[in-house]
C-alpha cells in the first residue's frame, strides 16, 4: 500500500504542486494527467526517491518509505524519459546489466516485448520505438510491487501497446501497483486519475 | 558491482578511442619537454620523474568528466541510485573502471615517455609503479570530483580545480621515488608513501563520492 499525505514539490523557488494526497492499493492503477510542466514528471521521482519533497510525507504499508531510499528503489522500477539505454551496446547487454542486479532473464524479457529478432542488435541501431520497448523490458525481468511509468507509450505501435497492456495486467494481477504519467490512451482498465 | 564493472569494461571496449586519446595526451606531454627544455641528456634526466608523473596526471584527468556526465544525460546515474547498489560500491567500481581503462593504459605507455625524457633504464620498474599508485589515487579522487562537479555549468573545467591540488601529495612522491630509483638510491619509502595515500583514498573517496551523488 503506497500513501501519499500532501505532498508539494518545488524547483527552485517556483512551487510546482502542493496538498498532493491519495492512495494506492496493490492491483491499482493511478493515472497521472495535466498539462506539460504541472508536474506529473515531478511527482514520479519525487515517488522514487530521486527528489525530496518539499512537505509531506510518502508511506509505505504505514511507515516512511523515503527514510531509508535505498530499501525503497528495492521496491520500485522507475522508467522515465531518458531511457538509459548504451548505444554501442546490444540489446541483450544493455538488460544484462539489470538482470544481474535484479535477477530474471534478458532472453525472456525482450521475448515479451516482441524483441527477440533485435536482441544481438546495437541499440543505436534501433528506433525511438523499438528503444523505449526495450526499457520497457526491463519490467519484465523480475517482479517488485511499484512501477511508476513516465509517458509509457510514447513513440509506440498498437501492436507493443498491446504488448505493454498484457505487461500492465498480469503485473497487476498478482498485485502489482502502477503510477503512469501520459497524454494517451493507456491499456489500464479501471485506473483511477489524479489531476495535476 | 561487478555487474556496473563488467558493463564499464565493456563500453570502454566498445569505445578504445577514449582510452587511446588519455595515452596520446600523455606521451605527446612528455614529447613537449625535449622541445621546451632543450635537448640536453643530463637536463631531461634531471626534469623526467616530475615531468612524467604531472603528464601521466593531467592525462588521466582527460576521461573524468564523462565518468557520471554521460551516465547522467542518458538516465543511466538515476537506475544506478534505484539499482539497489549501495553508491559507495557504485563510486568504487567506477573509479576501478576509470583506472583500468585509462591508469592501466597509460602505465602501459610510460615506458615510452620515459625514453623520451631519458629516464635511466634501471628506474623505468619504479616509475611505473609509481605512476600506478598515483593514478590508482587519482581515480579515486577524480570519481568523487566527477560526482561534485555533476551538473555544474562548465564541469569540465571545475574538475581539474577540484582534484589537481588534492593530488599534489602523489606528484611529490612519485616523483621522489624515481629520483630515487634513477639516482640508485632505495626507492621503498616513497612507493610506501604513495601506497599510503591510495590506502587512505580507497574508503574515503568512494563514500564522498556516493555523498555527493545522493545530493544530485
Amino acid at each position: 500500500m503506497l500513501e501519499a499525505q500532501d505532498l508539494a514539490c518545488r524547483r527552485g523557488e517556483r512551487a510546482i504542486f502542493a496538498g498532493l494526497s491519495f492512495r494506492l492499493a496493490p492491483g491499482e492503477a493511478l493515472l497521472l494527467l495535466g498539462a506539460n510542466g504541472s508536474g506529473k514528471s515531478s511527482l514520479l521521482r519525487l515517488l522514487a526517491g530521486l527528489l525530496a519533497p518539499a512537505e509531506g510525507r510518502l508511506l509505505w504499508d504505514g511507515t516512511d518509505a523515503l527514510a531509508d531510499r535505498a530499501a525503497h528503489a528495492t521496491r520500485l522500477r522507475y522508467l522515465a524519459h531518458q531511457e538509459a539505454l548504451k548505444p554501442s551496446l546490444t540489446a541483450t547487454e544493455n538488460l544484462d546489466f539489470f538482470a544481474r542486479l535484479w535477477g530474471g532473464t534478458p532472453a525472456a524479457a525482450l521475448a515479451r516485448l516482441d524483441l527477440s529478432p533485435l536482441a544481438d542488435l546495437p541499440v543505436r541501431l534501433l528506433s525511438a520505438g523499438q528503444r523505449r520497448r526495450l526499457a520497457l523490458a526491463r519490467l519484465a525481468l523480475a517482479p517488485v510491487p511499484l512501477w511508476l511509468l513516465d509517458e509509457p507509450t510514447l513513440g509506440l505501435d498498437a501492436a507493443a501497446v498491446g504488448r505493454l497492456g498484457g505487461l500492465l495486467a498480469s503485473h497487476r494481477a498478482a498485485g502489482g501497483m502502477v503510477l503512469a504519467a501520459t497524454h494517451l490512451q493507456l491499456p489500464l482498465p479501471g485506473a483511477r486519475e489524479l489531476q495535476l | 558491482m561487478i555487474a556496473l564493472l563488467r558493463q564499464e569494461m565493456r563500453l570502454a571496449l566498445r569505445h578504445p578511442a577514449d582510452s587511446l586519446a588519455a595515452v596520446m595526451f600523455f606521451v605527446l606531454v612528455a614529447a613537449l619537454f625535449p622541445f621546451g627544455i632543450g635537448p640536453a641528456p643530463e637536463t631531461l634526466a634531471r626534469i623526467a620523474p616530475g615531468a612524467l608523473c604531472a603528464a601521466a596526471l593531467l592525462a588521466a584527468l582527460l576521461p573524468l568528466d564523462r565518468l557520471f556526465g554521460a551516465d547522467a544525460e542518458d538516465g543511466m546515474l538515476d537506475q544506478l541510485l534505484l539499482s539497489g547498489l549501495p553508491l559507495v560500491l557504485v563510486a568504487l567500481a567506477k573509479a576501478l573502471a576509470h583506472w583500468l581503462t585509462t591508469g592501466l593504459p597509460l602505465l602501459l605507455a610510460a615506458p615510452i615517455a620515459a625514453a623520451m625524457l631519458n629516464l635511466p633504464v634501471a628506474a623505468w620498474g619504479v616509475a611505473m609503479a609509481a605512476l600506478g599508485l598515483a593514478t590508482g589515487f587519482l581515480s579515486l579522487l577524480g570519481t568523487a570530483g566527477a560526482a561534485l562537479t555533476l551538473g555544474a555549468r562548465r564541469g569540465g573545467v571545475l574538475l581539474p580545480l577540484l582534484v589537481l591540488p588534492l593530488a599534489i601529495p602523489s606528484v611529490i612522491f612519485g616523483a621522489a621515488a624515481i629520483e630515487a630509483a634513477a639516482a640508485g638510491l632505495p626507492a621503498r619509502p616513497y612507493l610506501l608513501l604513495l601506497a599510503a595515500l591510495l590506502a587512505a583514498a580507497l574508503p574515503l573517496a568512494p563514500l564522498a563520492t556516493a555523498a555527493a551523488l545522493r545530493v544530485e
